[in-house]
């Protein structure tokens, strides 16, 4: 399902951006599912939740400042990997979802 | 130990078969907290390959969307190995981020196809994946949730 758009941000705010965290990842937010943050591409949204949530980044970007590859970023239905990464740009009230790749040898 | 019924280990058991040689993948999802595998979706295996399984990423997506909305969680995620035990390999655990889930490997190395014969049953067997460790488990397969090997008081409504 589709989530809710966000109101419409006013001037001076900063923008709020959900985010939906994976199982694997909860621990890191305290057991919560969706966590809230802001930034105008992924790459300064994923800071932004690291500081609020310290360790996250280091799941989902590696050394080289890459995206791992075990996980899959979504901005809303789209998969970042055709969107440009984490260089992604992002809005107020898109909704971003972290899922683990479900793969195998 | 995965308890699974009957109904969901021989779908696993015949997508395995069929997709033979490439490994089949999917979940048996239940609902958060049941540890009771329910429902059975096959997914298709982006890589369609004898060696590699992956779920789409949109078909991922969707699944998750799906399972979150019907406070479903994947308690068994499945696959096939074609050429090897059914036993997780670097690349499964290399992979694997759902400590929770159970994580049920089948090989059709012996026995793709199904020929009716005595001793033509696939190997199935179960894992626990956690930080890189995998611990096997014991499969108790039952007929039914409800009449399983559990005694259980039945509330009828």
């Amino acid at each position: 399902m589709l989530r809710e758009a966000s109101p419409t941000p006013t001037e001076g705010t900063t923008m709020a951006i959900e985010v939906r965290i994976p199982t694997i990842l909860r621990t890191h937010t305290g057991g919560n599912k969706i966590v809230s943050g802001s930034g105008s591409t992924l790459s300064a949204l994923v800071d932004d939740i690291d500081g609020q949530h310290p360790g996250i980044k280091g799941r989902l970007v590696t050394d080289e400042g890459k995206l791992h590859r075990f996980v899959n970023v979504y901005v809303n239905d789209e998969d970042v990997r055709f969107t440009g990464a984490l260089d992604t740009e992002l809005k107020d009230g898109d909704s971003v979802t972290i899922l683990p790749a479900v793969a195998g040898g | 130990m995965l308890r699974i019924d009957r109904a969901s280990y021989d779908a696993i058991v015949a997508h395995a078969r069929r997709d033979h040689p490439d490994e089949a993948c999917g979940v048996v999802a239940g609902p958060e907290g049941s540890d009771r595998p329910e429902r059975f979706i096959p997914m298709l295996n982006a890589a369609r390959s004898p060696t590699f399984y992956e779920f789409d990423s949109g078909d991922l997506l969707r699944l998750y969307r799906e399972m979150d909305d019907r406070d479903e969680v994947p308690v068994v995620v499945y696959h096939s190995h074609t050429a090897t035990e059914a036993y997780p390999s670097r690349t499964d655990i290399s992979y694997a981020s759902e400590p929770f889930a159970h994580y049920v490997l089948v090989s059709t190395r012996e026995h793709g196809e199904q020929t009716g014969l005595a001793g033509d049953d696939v190997e199935l067997r179960s894992f626990r994946i956690v930080d890189g460790q995998v611990t096997e488990e014991d499969v108790d397969v039952v007929e039914s949730y409800l009449f399983g090997h559990t005694p259980t008081t039945v509330v009828y409504d």
